[in-house]
This record gives C-alpha cells, sequence and structure tokens, in this order.
C-alpha cells in the first residue's frame, strides 16, 4: 500500500498541534502521533454486549468485540504503529477479559505482537491487564503529550483524554448529522470513543464547558473524511 | 360484516346475553363467560356503558367490566380472582392476561370472544399479537366461538379464517375441504352515502396540499350544519387547516382540533366537548377514524386524496351514525391531481368497490413476544406451542425450522456465536419443557408486552419571555402543548418557526428532554414546513382507477373543465400515460436536465423508486443530483442530458426499469437507509432485544444507552440472516418502502415504457416539479451537510 493511500484516511492539517506535538486525526476515530509511531484509541469498552447480557438479560448481538477489533485491525495494519495506547475504558467492565471469546482473545495478541501496547487505567476497567497481554498505567507521557482517560480542568498543556465520548450534531435545513468527534482547543485534545457500542455526549454539553473555557474546535468522523466543525455550527441535544 | 352504522357491536353480544340470561341462578362458581377485544381503550369503556343500559332493562345478573392500562391493580387482582361475566379489553392487555400463570383456569370456561374492528386490527402486528392470543383461547377453552366484527372489506375470507383455528398440514389451502373459515352473516344495504366533490369554482393549483381556496366553502359548510367532522391525511394538514379556519371564524363557531401529537387531556377535553354536542367542528386526522360515537355527526369534510376507496367510506360513515339515512359527504381536493383521485373514489363509492389491504405474514418479531409470554404462563412443549400457532392464521405457513429460530432467540439472542448460553431467558428442563428463568424475565416480558412502538418524543412547552429583554426566556413556567418526535426537534435551530397546537412557534431551544418555544409574532410563516405523520400512500386499486381515468378521454366529461383541459393541454404537449405503460418524459430546464416518470404507486414506493434510479443513473455516469416524489410520479435531475442518452441507447430506458434493481442495488441501499434502521428499531423493541422507554422515565444519558443505530450496523455486518434484520426486511416490503408494490410495478411496466423527450416541461410533470424543494433532497448525504458546516468555519477565520 502506498503511503499517500495510507494516510488517506487521515487529515493533516499542518496547524493541527497540541503543545508542538503534530496530530493527525484518523477517520477510524484514533489519533495518529506519526512522530512517536504512535496510535492512541480510547473507550474500546469491548465486551459491553456481554455486559449488558450477564447484567439485565439484553441480549445484543455479541459481535462489538470483534467490531472493535477489526477496526483496530484495519488502522493498525494501515499505520503499523510502534507503539498503540489504548486510553483507558477499554472494557465495558473489569470482568470484561474474563468473558472474552478465545478468538477474539487471539486477535488481540496478535494486534500485540512486535509493538509496545500500553492499556491506560479507565474508570469501567482499573484492574485490566490480566491475561490480555500489554502493560498497564495510570498516565503516559509521549513527547510533550500526557495521556490519561479522564480529562482534569486544571490540566497544563498538551493533554489527550477520552472518557467523555463526544459527539458533534450539525442541524441545516431539516436534516441533522449526528457523529462522534475530537475537541480541541489547541491545549488540550477529548478523544471519540473507538467502541462499536460506545454512545456519545453531545460536545455542547455542560460537561465540556470547565475543560474548554474560551471555545473549541470539534472535528466530526463523517463518511469520507475528517470535518473541522466551529463550536457555533453545532446544535446542542 | 356490517356497513358503518349497522349497530354490529351490540349484535355481537346478543348471543352471549342470551345464555347468561339463560344461566340458572345457581350455577357457580361462575367463570368469564365472554371477553370483548377493541383496537381502543376508549372503545372499549364506550362499549362497556352502553351495555350498561339494555342489562339494566333486562334486569339481568351480568357483571360487565373493563380492564385497560388504566386499571387500578387491586381491581386486576380481583378480576382473575372472581372474573366478571363479560371482560372489555385491548389485544396488549389480552396477551398479558394470557401471560399470566392463572390463564388456563381463567378461560377454561369461556364461551365466547368477541373481536371489534377487526378490519382495522388485521393489518398490522397487532392483529397477529391478537391471532397468537386467539389460538390460546381455543386450546384453552375447546368449545370457544369466536366472532369478529367488521365494516365491509374486500376478502371477507381472510377475516373468516383468521376467527378459527387452522387446519394443519399448511398451507391451509392444501388441506381437506380448503381453509377453515367461520360463519358470514352480512348486513346488506345500508342508504346510499350522499356523498359530493366540493366545487369552489375556483382553479386548483397543480400541485400543493392545504386546500385554502376552500375554506370559505368548507366554513360555510359548517355553518349550515350541526357538528361536522373535518379529516385531513396529516398533522401539518391539520394545523393548517384549524388555523385557517379560525382566521375566518366571524361568527365564533367553536372548533377543536384533534390529533396524535396533542396534548393527551387537550384531546380528552376535545372529546368530551364533541359528546356533549358543544362543538360545530372538529378538524382530525386518522385519530378519530375509528367508531367511536362521539357527538351527533351530520356531515363529513374529507380534505386532500382520499388514498383508499374503504378507508374514504369509513370516514363517510362516521357522520349520522344511523344506517337507515344517508351519510351526507363532500371530499375535498387540494390540486388538480386530487380532483382525479376524488373522481375516482366517487366512482369506487358508487360502486361500493372495496381496497383493504392483503391478509398479512405473521411477523417475527411478534411471535418471539409470543413465546416468551407464553413460557412466563406455563412451560411449554415446542411441538404443542408449535402446532397452537400455526393454528393461528397469519402463521399458518410458519416453517418448524422458523419456529425453532424465534425459540432460539428468545432463549439466548440467536446468535451464531453461542455467547449467551449460560445467560437463557427460557431454558429447557430435563422434561422436556421450555420454562421462563425467573421472576425478573417475566417482569421484563410485562414491561414490553405490545407492538405498538412509539418514537421518542420531547414535549413542547411554551416559554416565556422576560420582561424588557427582547430574545430573553424563561426556561420554565409555561403549559405543555403536546408532543413532537424526537427525530423532528433534533432538526430544528433556534429561531426556526414550525406550525404546533394551531399556531405558529419559535423554536427556543432545548432543555432538558423538553422544546421551549415561544409564540411567533403574528403573520409569521412556519419555515419549516413539516414533521413527521402518517402519510399512506395512495391504494393500489384507487391508483388503477386514476390511470384509467386520465387515459380515456370518453370520462373526461364527468371531471372538473379545469382537470379536463389540463389533461388535454399534456395530450397535446406530449402523450397520456396509458392505463397500465410508464410514461417517461425528459427536458432541459435551467441548465438542468430533468426525467420524470409516472408510476402512480404512491409516494412511499416512488421514493424508494428514486433512490434506486438515482444510483443506477450515477453508475450509468449520467451525474444525477436529487429527486422529488408524489403519489403520482417522480422527478430527477440530473447534470447531463438523459434524454438524448436514451434517444442515442435504445435500451436505455428498459435497464434503467429493470425489475433486478430489487436486487443487490436495493439491497445495498436498505442496509444504509434510515428509514430501515427505524424500521429495525420497533421490530427491535416488540421482540426485546431492547427495552422500551416509557414517557417520564428518566431519560438517562446517551453515553450509556445502547443505539440500535450501532447494533443494527454491527449485526448485519456478522449475522445479516439474524431472525430481526429478517423480521426488518419482511416489514419494509410492505411498510416504509413498500417494494412490494414497486415490484409488481415494474413487472406490470416491461415493455410498456414510452419516452417522450420533449424541450420544455410538460403539464403532468410541473405536478411533480412543485414537489422540489417541499420534500428533504434524499441525494443529500451527511458529509455534505458537514461539509458546509466546516466551509462556515473557515468563513469565520478568514473574515
Amino acid at each position: 500500500m502506498a503511503l499517500g493511500q495510507r494516510l488517506e484516511k487521515t487529515i493533516r492539517a499542518p496547524g493541527l498541534t497540541l503543545a508542538g506535538e503534530a496530530l493527525a486525526l484518523d477517520l477510524c476515530g484514533g489519533l495518529w502521533l506519526a512522530q512517536h509511531r504512535t496510535l492512541v484509541v480510547s473507550d474500546l469498552h469491548l465486551e459491553k454486549g456481554s455486559a449488558f447480557a450477564a447484567r439485565s438479560g439484553q441480549f445484543l448481538p455479541p459481535y462489538d468485540t470483534r467490531e472493535t477489533l477489526a477496526c483496530l485491525h484495519e488502522v493498525i495494519v494501515r499505520l503499523d504503529p510502534a507503539c498503540v495506547v489504548a486510553l483507558g475504558d477499554s472494557f465495558h467492565d473489569s470482568r470484561g477479559p474474563e468473558r472474552m471469546e478465545p478468538g477474539d482473545r487471539a486477535m488481540v495478541a496478535a494486534l500485540q505482537e512486535g509493538r509496545d501496547w500500553v492499556w491506560i487505567a479507565g474508570n469501567h476497567d482499573h484492574a485490566v491487564s490480566e491475561g490480555v497481554g500489554g502493560r498497564y498505567a495510570e498516565t503516559l507521557t509521549v513527547g510533550a503529550l500526557t495521556l490519561r482517560h479522564e480529562p482534569t480542568v486544571d490540566a497544563p498543556e498538551g493533554e489527550v483524554s477520552g472518557h467523555l465520548h463526544p459527539c458533534g450534531k450539525v442541524a441545516m435545513r431539516g436534516r441533522a448529522v449526528r457523529r462522534r468527534c475530537f475537541v480541541t482547543d489547541g491545549r488540550r485534545l477529548i478523544m471519540p470513543a473507538f467502541g462499536a457500542y460506545a454512545g456519545g455526549l453531545n460536545v455542547r454539553n455542560a460537561a465540556f464547558e470547565p475543560l474548554f473555557p474560551a471555545g473549541f474546535t470539534a472535528h466530526l468522523l463523517g463518511d469520507g473524511r475528517v470535518f473541522a466543525i466551529g463550536k457555533a455550527m453545532l446544535s446542542k441535544d | 360484516m356490517a356497513p358503518t352504522g349497522a349497530g354490529k357491536t351490540l349484535a355481537g353480544f346478543l348471543p352471549s346475553l342470551t345464555a347468561l340470561a339463560a344461566r340458572p341462578a345457581s350455577a357457580k362458581p361462575r367463570g368469564l363467560h365472554t371477553l370483548y377485544v377493541s383496537p381502543l381503550k376508549a372503545l372499549a369503556v364506550d362499549i362497556a356503558r352502553n351495555l350498561d343500559a339494555p342489562i339494566a332493562e333486562m334486569g339481568l345478573a351480568v357483571r360487565v367490566e373493563t380492564r385497560t392500562g388504566d386499571t387500578p391493580s387491586h381491581k386486576r387482582t380481583r378480576q382473575i380472582a372472581r372474573p366478571p361475566d363479560i371482560l372489555l379489553t385491548t389485544p396488549e392487555q389480552l396477551a398479558l392476561l394470557i401471560a399470566h400463570r392463572e390463564a388456563a383456569d381463567l378461560f377454561a370456561g369461556l364461551s365466547c370472544v368477541v373481536l371489534d374492528e377487526l378490519h382495522a386490527l388485521v393489518t398490522s402486528k397487532r392483529g397477529d399479537l391478537l391471532s397468537l392470543a386467539l389460538a390460546r383461547l381455543h386450546r384453552l377453552s375447546p368449545g370457544l366461538t369466536a366472532i369478529g366484527l367488521s365494516a365491509t372489506v374486500r376478502e371477507p375470507d381472510e377475516l373468516r379464517r383468521y376467527l378459527v383455528p387452522q387446519r394443519i398440514p399448511s398451507p391451509p389451502e392444501e388441506a381437506e375441504g380448503g381453509p377453515a373459515m367461520a360463519e358470514l352473516v352480512v348486513v346488506k344495504g345500508g342508504a346510499a352515502p350522499d356523498l359530493h366533490m366540493l366545487e369552489t369554482g375556483l382553479t386548483l393549483p397543480l400541485a400543493g396540499h392545504t386546500a385554502w381556496q376552500a375554506m370559505p366553502a368548507i366554513y360555510d359548510l359548517i355553518g349550515q350544519h350541526r357538528t361536522v367532522l373535518v379529516f385531513v391525511n396529516t398533522r401539518l394538514q391539520a394545523e393548517y387547516t384549524f388555523q385557517e379556519l379560525w382566521r375566518i371564524n366571524d361568527a365564533n363557531y367553536p372548533i377543536a382540533l384533534h390529533h396524535g401529537s396533542l396534548d393527551a387531556t387537550q384531546r380528552r377535553r376535545v372529546e368530551a366537548a364533541m359528546a356533549a354536542g358543544q362543538l360545530r367542528a372538529i378538524v382530525c386526522t386518522a385519530t378519530l377514524d375509528l367508531g367511536i360515537d362521539w357527538g351527533d355527526v351530520d356531515l363529513v369534510v374529507n380534505i386532500g386524496a382520499p388514498k383508499g376507496a374503504s378507508r374514504i367510506m369509513q370516514r363517510i360513515g362516521r357522520a349520522n351514525h344511523r344506517m337507515d339515512e344517508p351519510s351526507k359527504a363532500y371530499l375535498v381536493p387540494a390540486n388538480r391531481f386530487e380532483m382525479l383521485e376524488c373522481q375516482a373514489a366517487l366512482d369506487a363509492v358508487e360502486a361500493a368497490a372495496q381496497d383493504t389491504p392483503d391478509a398479512r405474514l405473521g411477523a417475527p418479531d411478534v411471535l418471539a413476544q409470543h413465546v416468551l409470554g407464553m413460557a412466563c404462563a406455563d412451560a411449554f412443549d415446542a411441538v404443542q406451542l408449535y402446532e397452537e400457532i400455526v393454528s393461528a392464521a397469519p402463521y399458518a405457513t410458519l416453517s418448524w425450522e422458523d419456529f425453532e429460530a424465534v425459540v432460539d432467540y428468545v432463549a439466548t439472542g440467536g446468535y451464531a456465536l453461542r455467547a449467551y448460553e449460560r445467560f437463557a431467558k427460557i431454558l429447557r428442563g430435563p422434561d422436556g419443557l421450555w420454562r421462563v428463568r425467573d421472576a425478573r424475565i417475566a417482569q421484563q416480558y410485562r414491561m414490553n408486552v405490545g407492538t405498538i412502538v412509539e418514537s421518542a418524543k420531547v414535549k413542547v412547552r411554551l416559554a416565556r419571555g422576560v420582561r424588557g429583554k427582547p430574545g430573553a426566556i424563561l426556561p420554565k413556567g409555561g403549559r405543555v402543548l403536546g408532543e413532537i418526535e424526537e427525530d423532528f426537534a433534533d432538526t430544528l435551530t433556534p429561531g426556526d418557526t414550525f406550525l404546533f397546537a394551531g399556531e405558529v412557534l419559535r423554536f427556543e431551544g432545548l432543555s432538558e428532554d423538553e422544546a421551549l418555544a415561544t409564540r411567533a409574532g403574528p403573520g409569521t410563516d412556519p419555515a419549516i414546513p413539516s414533521y413527521a405523520g402518517a402519510k399512506f400512500p395512495i391504494s393500489t386499486f384507487l391508483a388503477a382507477r386514476v390511470r384509467a381515468l386520465i387515459a380515456d378521454p370518453f370520462e373526461w366529461d364527468r371531471l372538473p373543465r379545469q382537470v379536463s383541459d389540463y389533461l388535454l393541454q399534456q395530450r397535446t404537449r406530449s402523450v397520456l400515460p396509458g392505463p397500465t405503460g410508464l410514461l417517461v418524459e425528459t427536458f432541459p430546464r435551467a441548465l438542468r436536465y430533468y426525467l420524470t416518470a409516472f408510476p402512480f404507486e404512491g409516494r412511499l414506493a416512488h421514493q424508494t423508486l428514486g433512490m434506486l434510479l438515482t444510483r443506477r443513473l450515477e453508475r450509468a455516469r449520467m451525474r444525477p443530483l436529487g429527486f422529488a416524489a408524489n403519489d403520482y410520479g417522480i422527478a430527477i435531475w440530473l447534470n447531463r442530458d438523459v434524454g438524448e442518452q436514451i434517444g442515442r441507447e435504445p435500451d436505455f430506458l428498459e435497464a434503467l426499469f429493470a425489475e433486478d434493481m430489487l436486487g443487490d442495488d436495493l439491497e445495498a441501499w436498505l442496509d444504509e437507509s434510515a428509514m430501515m434502521k427505524r424500521t429495525f428499531r420497533q421490530c427491535a423493541v416488540i421482540a426485546g432485544l431492547i427495552e422500551r422507554r416509557y414517557p417520564g422515565q428518566a431519560k438517562t444519558g446517551r453515553q450509556v444507552t445502547i443505539s440500535t443505530d450501532l447494533v443494527y450496523d454491527v449485526l448485519r455486518k456478522h449475522q445479516p440472516d439474524h431472525l430481526l434484520l429478517r423480521a426488518a426486511r419482511q416489514d419494509a416490503a410492505t411498510g416504509l418502502l413498500d417494494v412490494k408494490r414497486l415490484g409488481m410495478m415494474l413487472r406490470r411496466i416491461q415493455g410498456r415504457i414510452i419516452h417522450k423527450a420533449l424541450d420544455r416541461v410538460s403539464p403532468l410533470s410541473v405536478s411533480v416539479m412543485l414537489e422540489i424543494g417541499r420534500e428533504r433532497v434524499y441525494g443529500e448525504g451527511a458529509d455534505e451537510i458537514l461539509a458546509e458546516a466546516e466551509a462556515q468555519l473557515l468563513e469565520e477565520a478568514l473574515a
């Protein structure tokens, strides 16, 4: 695969940086730090389907884990990262790894083969790391960036986080489009959820306000590319 | 089967009352004798009232009670312990009753079940649910007599099969002596309706559905009658008509509005005022279609296209509920095409022709709900339950394999990946019987029963302005006007104006789960054209009559002059569409090229056709830009001269409309279509895959709830033949996408396409061209919307 083709799913907006680090936002919802050959994905929520079955007797299709892993496989093959960071809530609950199908477990192992793999601690899956390979960390520093699950209000410049599952809505001429998105104000970046069954929280929700006191730009994942959309053009739910 | 107003409901109770009267007083203990099921809770309550009088007059010791969603729990418990003689209820409540642990005892002595308004019930999933309950009742009480009450329908035999257990083997036609059928009693006659098309003498437009020209004439009719029911086809039309009538209401007649989005208490108030004879007119949608005797209606006015012959006859029957006097009604066309449709409907009514829909094939999602219910009632043997289910007419052709798949779905979700075995909802014991896992699952079943899936709604609250601060509003305090679909609310941006509850409102924003709105200033036009409302397509039967009317100039003298003139112009400038073939016109206009076609198959089928044709035209590099559809035809606009292409390549048109478009293209489009996702959601709720959201239930954050769209995407990728996807496709064939009808049309027109290359738009094409801009442009994808929003950011940056 030619390099141009490999990167066509990521935007390479020249100005998009955080604490001096160049960011590439991939259409799959991953963050590509080319200089460090590091791929960051957030909120995989693996085994969410089986968590519902175990807890409430709702039998959602049990294919969310393999679907999420297939998307992850696609981007990993395309970018060939030296390091993959899962930014917390990688499993929907702490018993998720136990319920994982052997085939899916093997898929995780295959993805980890030959690269560094870091599970960042989330609020759903504090104690994950047993039996699913990789290493485990509360936070991680990559160049000038700090990677952690939950955004912190008074973080210094360069925080990359997830947790909130940001989603942007554009309403126009009697149509509404709601998509997962990256959110940034140039000081911090909040990642979209990557998991197949992960829901979304509208970026105009009050939860985002203290994090972006001076406004933000949302980068919505469209069908064919990523779209940079100003706060003013985004609707509330 | 009897015409509306024949008094069939009370007739249905006569055998029961006779039997109960003849019963010796010592006959104890007395169980439930007669069960009455109606589609409307209000109707059940109404009938109970109407039964009380004759029972009291005859001095019978007969206890009549209702059981609806409003019945208090202590009464429900008592009704099971000490059942009344006659119980009046709804299909949903009956489903709950047969899933009750005491069901076998409760219904063991049941003699009679009366199903009212059966013609309305059998056309929907509620009819499937009821058929399964009926099969269970026949098993619990083998001597049971089932009586169906119906308006006149096209195929009475379908209803006759519905009432009695179908014999095995299936299909029932192969059974010895033909399918089992109930006896048929037909009440003939009834006075012929006094039905006319309203002539205003004004020239009607070629498109549009508001009928604004007719308002003064309708207002005059209101002045000349006691109570007038004004039927319209959509909620938007209801809002518009109500507002227009009040604008000219110099005499201050009490005119009310009634449609499904209005606040329930407001609707009850309108119904009560109508029953008390306090209203001169009610503007209403299909919500008042069914036979409740509210008030003394002496005229029915139907605005817009009649859509179907049976449908219009049932509406007309709402006037003058006495069989020996004619019902008086006016049909009011809103445009010239609707004049044609009105004339076709008049002809059909005169010929007493019916076009009620075909019998349904039972839906698998409803069956899944029922199977869980049966496990809640008692342990079941799969073979026995299968035999019971195929005795219900809609499920008579169900194969054992498909039944097993449903049981597997109920137990563990029916997934090829056997991930949920240890969480199974129903389990097969060592005795081979299936039982529900625990009381929590039974509770889940009870919360989920029924087949009506309301789309998520948000309340519309009138916000108060802040004194001295124009534009500022107080978030709370105003009154709730009703509800709008969440999907519609989602598309509103602050400042948008829309018609609701009889006023023009300005959308101010969303607060929690409410839409806040203020009254727009006088003279404001609503900017947002429409919100989701039932839009029935024209029936195949009526469409055929319209086509025949157009094709035969000898019939035109029965049409209003402006319509025959219009058709004459069409004949001069192009050609008239024939009674069976398809007319396709192409012409250039304002730097674009247009292709119009007139299949007359209804808006839903045309929208599906439009999607498929644009895909094909795109592949043929004709660069289509969008399309619009109405009940009669479609218009597609393109960047390349499609007319010239057709001239150069004689087979182009036949290939474009070839039946194989219903293959891969349809599948590919269906899978992405928003309507398909909505259909899937309904199936998923009915089958219990996801739980219902109840009104008033706290709305949990979107990041914790599961979106059915995500579930749909994952499922179709990993198990495309899953039961629920099959259920959704079965619905799409006849429901929102009308694929079945489209298929019939494509077969009909093969080798009969007539192409006219014109140098300008024809009179016929104008009517569908006028739809452009009224409807969403379906060609517009999500990325175009996002790109436009992105461009705004760029503009800000460069400004």
